[in-house]
């Protein structure tokens, strides 16, 4: 732009200033939504691809276990188009992606962990030729296989754990849990098992490395942690991260399967555009982003509950067996947190958790939305089920005896008080707008008569914990640009997977600013701007990212409101800055463009950054005590089914969400976020199944043509989704809160209330043995246990 | 002009282009992001699953003034091919559609559907259905979302080219959404925005133009290889040639949807060694109501046999709904299907049980093969070297016309059962027809005349319960002799364990599927 013309005041009649329209709170759309639907934004395979751009391709394991004794290199190399091939000995660094734990190799060295894992990768003219030459490796690696350990309870027995096992205790009877449960009432002991969760991101895994000057590498990566992207490949390749820089504009979805797991593919590309100083693009297929990369963890619970007459759990024994795979990943804090939410909503006077990470010869279990929280939360929830059916009493029932109280009751297991309680009017509200009680009737009404179809109904609430457990990843970076023309550029730490995590940063910095959202822009998330940023996960995406962003908007704004206060001759305090101007308290104004010119001539600096670190938490990690999380999110769903007891068949008749995002930054993403979690949980918990072929190893369902998530028709037209009218304790930005994970664990409502069928179709207190997902099968066989003229076997399965 | 096969001519951006025959079997979707790098059209598993790669296909409506007077027949409103501007517009997926099979055809994607914007200009105005994504929040990540456009957009179509006939309503819309996968939103806006397009029905696709286009490539040589060459490619457009075709070329693979062969290559890399395109011969496309029955031809995609086959026999409806969804259904074949001889292909076992024959051809010879008799064994048939499967015909039941299904005392019944409701392969599917006879005293139970019980997941093919069938023809239609056909059930099948489901829960689901043709038959039964 040229030089900009001397600012002038505009001292023409003062208006009154027009009301301030907020831009936070507003049900704006997604910053890129017009993007999305013309198919002109941009994701990693769609940028231009430099002249000599190569393709690589990931040769895999199709073993489960095995010694690997060497690779016939030249036969890969003699395939049409191939241009090189690298193996571990190739990475001049350390061969290692494990985030947490060094046990994570890139490619393998030595020894196969399991059926699919990468050995080799073959770089080739084109995508097609090097996964073609890849698609050789069962021929030209020489193996010897070995016994591959594929089932959890046996690893668990033989005490292959990929972390010492966990244990968090809590007695409030001076006779510890053991007495609190001999001297229960009553006593239940039962099984659950729970499957797991591929995340099934509709764009896969896909990095695009670019070599730079120096020997330095430009990474485009589908990822939700470009530090961590960053630091892997500069420790891969013995670069210094100054030399290594990842940019991530968006993801086409990620639900925690970017978050560790889409380094294995930037340190591939990063390797072999160094050695071969090409650009080079890894994008696995589909079916080999199944085969490689990890899922939800599926757990195996064994539990003993102690309770009185009202359902009031006095007592809690759980082992929690959680299938981390072959290495360790992120499954320490995964098991951490589903630890931290064994009590759900409720209070436990007397727990004993035990959480154990069997190693298998299977993908490694990584993050996906809730990181254990849901696992560990459904178990109690199944258990209060069960509890209230041993009873005769109302699920409902037993879970608000169960409940939290307000000042008391109210301890969690790991010591940090639940000082934030809304359980009891947000369910209210919700038992209210669902009708659940004339409902409740309806259906046991319905039952009678219909012999074949059966209904069912369950409530469901939810308490999740907000923050990282790892105390130090709670920190956040963000920068703002004021550029001379009034526009607005801001960059964060956050990564943009679909959540809308731009749209609500860019809301707070236009709010803050007092600027339309369309003056600020949000830029691709980058290693070379914020520095040493958390992943984008723990749901605390706009927590951390927006109140950095509105520090740094907040300098500014001091600053600018200072050059306004100046010219004007009041307290810079009084100055406002709404509707695109800045006001003086007398009604003069100034354009925005116009204030930040004068601030530019008047040498004020027109950027500014910001940092955050939530207050208040800290973490005992060998007792498993502290304040691990910032506050609570609360929600709750109401969920009626239809089982045809014929087949296990059933559709979802209605569901009425109602979820605590505090004061929303943005209701339609936020609902967005809701729904779509809640959808995502329904489907882990009934459709989704993974299956592993029992004598390979082999991930059977790889590819959605066998791994079957909800479609369009599995939501009923009778979705009633709200915003619970909160605003957070804490001072957290705008007062809102989290929203990414919480309403997953809504999904259990259609859990339950499938078991509610299944009941419904046996004697009055049958305990339906239904494992999770509760595909047709599932249910059929639940549905054959509660029928059979035989008592009850023990609850669950 | 340079030496070679002639190139593969199709229109796109409203221009005819050519493009080099090349590797016959590269996708559309290499083709639009690889070569032409149009990258809106995503790939998101490369095996027609997800609808990422949702792409409209449109072709000359060759007898657009017949039909015009005509539709097709649909039970929802929605279920063929769009016809507007003398042609018919199909959603397809682009990852497994094989590029050499545009020709003569326009391709469009979501580019098409608004013009990019002009710096400093107004904001393009978008699709009905673009805009509606946008106000109703439909769009998250937004990877899915060009796929979900294009199919909203053939919806749109639809509805604005027959603007009296009623709007689907949600459910038929989240039908017609089955074949496109959303991972953030739930759904719920998406079919918001899909309604809420409907409430400006005024047709919007950039068809103008196309037709003459499409009729000038008519006479454009059609792509096709040396006989010999590999990977080679023909596409005969007559049905004398491709008999002459297939008999000289016994070992060709035949390609009609590709569908299913279009994964063994994206996912397999295996080679199909020569082909012969079946799409642009013209007798296959005929579908015709005859006096021996419903006349399917082999190029008849999935969707149009359907909407036939529901037209005539109602109960079909269920199992058409949750037969793939519809980009595949679409592009495959119903005769692909058959002929495919997969035990789990869902259309054979109730035409089976409708008593189905396949029309053979194999040079100028001719022969009718019950479909019963076609299955050998797992994926092998009772074609000769040479031979191919013309059509197939589903013969009526009662006069043509009528509601057949429970006509003459018949009861048809079509069922799946899958882990997901909709664009799931089945566990089990069954086809159950059943004739009773009025009872041979009065308040005594009416008779089995004949019954026809097919099954698919059962066994390596598709096949009929002979025992249980022996176990009910002739006998009164009682609980004891329905248990005797449940019980027969487990002999006259052994099904496997796979990833779909157990053994067992098979021959559960079997016994139960005869159990629903009770309640639905029996006196005072009641489902």
């Amino acid at each position: 732009m040229s030089t900009p013309t001397a600012p002038r005041n505009t001292p023409q009649t003062p208006p009154a200033p027009p009301e301030a329209t907020p831009v936070v709170g507003q049900p704006l759309p997604h910053e890129s939504a017009t993007l999305h639907v013309t198919g002109r934004a941009a994701y990693c395979d769609d940028l231009p691809e430099p002249v000599g751009t190569l393709h690589a391709a990931l040769g895999l394991s199709p073993v489960a276990h095995g010694r690997l004794h060497g690779l016939d290199r030249e036969r890969l190399l003699a395939q049409p188009g191939v241009v090189a091939v690298f193996t571990a000995a190739d990475l001049p660094g350390e061969n290692n992606v494990g985030p947490i734990l060094h046990d994570d190799p890139i490619l393998a060295d030595g020894t196969l962990r399991y059926l699919g894992q990468p050995v080799f990768a073959v770089v080739a003219h084109s995508r097609e030729a090097a996964r073609r030459a890849a698609a050789l490796a069962s021929q030209v690696l020489h193996i010897e296989p070995l016994p591959a350990q594929l089932d959890l309870r046996a690893a668990h027995a033989a005490q292959d754990w990929v972390v010492p096992p966990m244990h968090l205790t809590r007695a409030t009877h001076p006779g510890g849990v053991d007495q609190a449960l001999a001297e229960a009432p009553h006593q239940l002991t039962g099984h659950f098992s729970l499957g797991g969760q591929e995340q099934f991101y509709l764009e896969g895994q896909i990095s695009f490395a670019l070599p730079q000057d120096d020997g330095g590498l430009l990474l485009h990566c589908s990822t939700q942690h470009p530090s961590e992207m960053q630091a892997l490949v500069g420790h891969a390749l013995g670069l210094p991260l100054h030399a290594v820089q990842v940019s991530c504009r968006r993801m086409g979805g990620g639900f925690g399967g970017k978050e560790s797991q889409s380094a294995l593919f930037a340190c591939v590309a990063a390797l072999a555009a160094q050695r071969l100083n090409r650009p080079v693009k890894l994008r696995p297929d589909r079916d080999d982003d199944f085969l490689i990369t990890g899922r939800r963890h599926g757990f195996e619970f064994d539990w003993t509950a102690g309770f009185d007459d009202q359902g009031r759990l006095l007592a809690l024994e759980i082992t929690l067996l959680g299938q981390a795979g072959h290495s360790a990943d992120l499954s320490p804090p995964v098991m951490t947190r589903a630890l931290c939410h064994v009590d759900n909503a409720y209070w436990l006077p007397n727990v004993a958790l035990h959480g154990y990470l069997p190693r298998t010869h299977t993908q490694s279990n990584t993050a996906f939305r809730g990181f254990g929280g849901p696992q560990g939360a459904l178990v109690t929830e199944v258990i209060l089920d069960t509890v209230a059916r041993h009873l005769g009493l109302d699920p409902l029932a037993v879970r608000q005896a169960n409940y939290y109280g307000v000042g008391e009751r109210h301890l969690t297991p790991y010591g940090q008080p639940v000082v934030d309680n809304v359980l009891e009017p947000l369910t209210n509200e919700l038992l209210t707008s669902s009708a659940y009680a004339r409902r409740r009737a309806e259906i046991a009404a319905f039952n009678v008569g219909s012999p074949w179809v059966k209904r069912g109904l369950a409530f469901s609430p939810v308490k999740f914990g907000i923050s990282f457990n790892v105390n130090h990843y709670n920190q956040a970076g963000a920068l703002v640009h004021c550029y001379l023309d009034g526009s607005v550029l801001v960059n964060h730490g956050g990564t943009e997977m679909g959540q809308g995590l731009n749209t609500k940063v860019a809301q707070v910095v236009a709010h803050t600013l007092g600027l339309r959202l369309d003056q600020v822009r949000c830029s691709a998330t980058d290693t070379s701007k914020v520095a040493n940023t958390s992943a984008t996960a723990a749901s605390t995406g706009a927590d951390l990212n927006g109140k950095a962003a509105q520090v740094a908007a907040l300098a500014l704004r001091e600053r600018l409101c200072a050059v306004a206060a100046q010219g004007w001759g009041v307290p810079a305090s009084e100055v406002q800055l709404h509707s695109g101007h800045a006001w003086a308290p007398d009604g003069r104004h100034l354009a925005w463009a116009l204030l930040v010119q004068q601030a530019y001539l008047a040498r004020v600096q027109l950027w500014a950054d910001g940092f955050y670190a939530t207050p208040g938490l800290h973490w005992d990690r060998q007792t498993l005590t502290g304040r691990p999380f910032y506050y609570f999110a609360y929600g709750a769903a109401v969920s009626e089914v239809e089982l045809d007891t014929l087949t296990g068949e059933w559709t979802l008749r209605r569901a009425d969400l109602l979820h605590d995002v505090g004061a929303s930054l943005n209701p339609a993403l936020d609902i967005g976020q809701v729904e779509g979690a809640f959808v995502q949980g329904m489907g882990w918990l009934t459709s989704e199944e993974l299956v592993w072929h029992p004598v390979s190893g082999k991930l059977l369902t790889h590819a959605p043509s066998t791994y079957k998530i909800p479609t369009a028709g599995d939501v009923p037209d009778a979705l009633h989704t709200r915003l619970f009218q909160n605003r957070n304790a804490e001072d957290t930005v705008h007062r809102s809160k989290a929203v990414g994970e919480p309403p997953l664990l809504l999904g259990f409502s259609v859990f339950l209330a499938l078991r509610d069928a299944v009941a419904a179709a046996g004697p009055a207190g049958c305990q339906p043995p239904l494992r999770a997902p509760a595909t047709p099968e599932s249910l059929l066989n639940a549905l054959d246990a509660v029928r059979s003229p035989a008592p009850p076997a023990a609850p669950g399965v | 002009m340079p030496d070679g096969p002639a190139p593969v001519r199709f229109v796109f951006r409203g221009q005819p282009v050519a493009v080099p025959l090349g590797d016959p079997t590269r996708t559309v979707l290499q083709w639009l992001r690889e070569d032409a790098r149009q990258c809106g059209t995503k790939e998101g598993c490369a095996e027609g699953d997800c609808g990422a790669c949702t792409v409209l296909v449109a072709e000359l409506d060759t007898d657009a003034a017949a039909t015009a007077a005509a539709p097709l027949p649909s039970a929802t409103g929605h279920g063929a091919a769009v016809r507007a501007e003398g042609l018919r517009i199909r959603p397809v997926n682009a990852c497994i559609r094989f590029l050499p099979s545009l020709h003569g055809k326009a391709l469009l994607t979501v580019e098409d559907l608004a013009p990019p914007p002009t710096p400093g200009g107004p904001a393009p105005r978008l699709h009905p259905a673009q805009q509606a994504l946008v106000d109703c929040h439909g769009s998250q990540c937004g990877f899915c979302t060009p796929g979900f456009v294009m199919t909203m957009a053939a919806l749109h179509e639809a509805h604005a080219r027959q603007p009296t006939a009623p709007a689907p309503d949600r459910a038929a819309l989240a039908e017609g959404l089955a074949g496109n996968l959303c991972r953030c939103t739930g759904y719920r806006p998406i079919l918001d925005a899909a309604q809420q397009m409907l409430a400006d029905p005024v047709p919007r696709l950039p068809l103008a133009g196309l037709r003459p286009h499409l009729l000038a490539l008519q006479d454009a040589p059609t792509p096709a290889t040396e006989p010999g060459a590999a990977p080679a490619w023909q596409a005969p457009r007559q049905l004398d040639e491709l008999a002459r075709l297939r008999l000289a070329h016994p070992e060709a693979r035949l390609l009609a949807g590709g569908t299913d062969i279009g994964l063994w290559v994206t996912k397999q890399f295996r080679p199909l060694g020569p082909l012969i395109w079946l799409g642009d011969v013209a007798e296959l496309q005929q579908l015709q109501a005859t006096p021996d029955g419903l006349e399917i031809g082999a190029a008849v995609p999935l969707e149009d046999a359907w909407a036939a086959l529901t037209h005539h026999w109602p109960a079909l409806r269920p199992l058409w709904r949750r037969f793939a969804g519809p980009p595949v259904r679409h592009a495959g074949t119903l005769v692909g299907n058959l002929a495919n001889g997969s035990p789990i292909g869902d259309a054979a076992p109730v035409l089976m049980a409708l008593g189905a024959a396949l029309r053979l051809r194999r040079g100028s010879a001719e022969r009718w093969l019950a479909l019963q008799d076609f299955y050998l064994g797992y994926q092998q048939n009772a074609l000769q070297p040479g031979e191919f499967v013309q059509s197939v015909r589903v013969p009526w039941l009662t006069a043509p016309g009528l509601d057949s299904a429970t006509s003459r005392g018949w009861t048809v019944q079509a069922h799946k059962v899958s882990k997901r409701r909709e664009c799931d392969i089945s566990a089990v599917s069954a086809g159950l027809a059943l004739q009773l006879g009025p009872p041979p005293a009065p308040g005594a139970p009416p008779v089995v005349q004949d019954v026809r019980l097919a099954f698919g997941g059962m066994a390596a093919t598709v096949r009929r319960a002979a025992g249980a069938e022996a176990a009910l023809r002739g006998q009164p239609w009682t609980p004891e002799r329905l248990a005797a056909a449940q019980q027969a059930l487990d002999q006259d099948f052994t099904p496997l364990s796979d990833l779909r489901a157990s053994a067992a829960y098979r021959q559960r689901v079997a016994r139960a599927l005869l159990q629903r043709l009770w309640l639905a038959t029996a006196e005072g039964g009641a489902a």
